[in-house]
């Protein structure tokens, strides 16, 4: 299925927001996702399904003035 | 001694230097730097994760009891700078949300209008909002009127290191605001960060200056200095300025005539 993933289209297999991240490489600890406009917390990442058609925006905090 | 600490949002501040996370060379000088400089405050930016690189968590880099200030830098409108602060403060990183809109890549002037739109919003929403803005004292009074919890008018633009360019106009805000004012942006040497707290700015907030010096702990400890220098001078009251000269030691009363 295709999700748009800050701003890119991507074809990934059915799975949960904690899955993609494991997919990605992502470490959890500075992640922030927020789907289709809503901020998901970490403890709902494993319970929640991405769908075709979502936008996720996998986001973190950077150095900055 | 007097209580003299900067009250802000809920947090009684000690230090009056705020600093920044941008631009070290690495992210493991940032805690030195806030040692060394005493800083009880630190801007942080959100950026869309880039997934083809390794990135540090800049969060860990920073000691749990010194407050956090993410700013709202990217964004071009009021709507994007309250969707960023939103995600900050979902995120755990607190109710201090630093308004950064720019609309001019050139210059980054800070868009006043759009920062003002964002700041009424976010103030009913709660947050401890600090707007970065232009000096411009009647857009001041429209900010501390939507509950903005300080005003952040800029020295000089943003990495310059000109210092307070905008002299005049900041004293305007000092002299007018009850809101706090936070120097912010431009000041570029600890001289010039004893300057602003000299005319009685609340605070400063300095990033490229600290970040980029050879030295960013010693160059942190040096603002400290100076921040603490101008706010006692501040306080102590100083002396008039005068066209001429006028002794200091009497005029009368020499050995010889």
């Amino acid at each position: 299925m295709e999700i748009i993933v800050n701003g890119v289209t991507e074809t990934v297999p059915p799975c949960t927001i904690a899955e993609l991240a494991v997919a990605k490489g992502l470490a959890t600890g500075a992640l922030v996702v927020e789907l289709n406009q809503q901020i998901i917390k970490q403890e709902q990442w494993p319970s929640t399904r991405l769908e075709a058609g979502d936008r996720l925006e996998l986001l973190s905090f950077v150095g900055g003035g | 001694m007097m209580d003299d600490a900067l009250h802000l949002g809920n947090v009684r501040f000690t230090n009056r230097l705020f600093t920044g996370t941008g631009k070290f060379a690495a992210n493991a000088q940032i805690p030195k730097m806030l040692a060394a400089s005493g800083s009880q405050m630190i801007t942080v930016a959100l950026r869309r994760i880039d997934t083809s690189a390794r990135q540090e968590n800049i969060l860990a880099f920073i000691p749990k009891e010194v407050t956090l200030l993410p700013n709202t830098s990217g964004a071009r409108t009021a709507e994007q700078a309250v969707r960023i602060a939103r995600i900050a403060r979902e995120a755990g990183c607190g109710d201090f949300i630093k308004i950064e809109v720019i609309t001019d890549m050139k210059y980054l002037m800070p868009d006043n209008w759009e920062t003002l739109k964002a700041t009424e919003i976010l103030a009913k929403e709660g947050f401890f909002v600090l707007p970065y803005v232009l000096p411009d004292l009647p857009l001041a009074k429209r900010l501390e009127n939507a509950g903005a919890a300080a005003v952040m008018p800029l020295g000089a633009p943003i990495g310059t290191n000109r210092g307070l360019e905008t002299k005049p106009l900041l004293e305007l805000l000092i002299e007018n605001c009850t809101v706090p004012i936070v120097v912010d942006a431009g000041i570029g040497r600890p001289s010039q960060a004893a300057a602003a707290m000299e005319m009685g700015a609340d605070a400063v907030l300095v990033n490229t200056a600290i970040a980029t010096a050879a030295d960013p702990e010693a160059m942190g400890r040096a603002f400290d200095l100076a921040v603490k220098a101008g706010r006692a001078a501040y306080l102590a009251e100083m002396a008039e300025e005068s066209a001429l000269a006028r002794a200091s030691s009497p005029l009368t009363g020499f050995l010889d005539a």
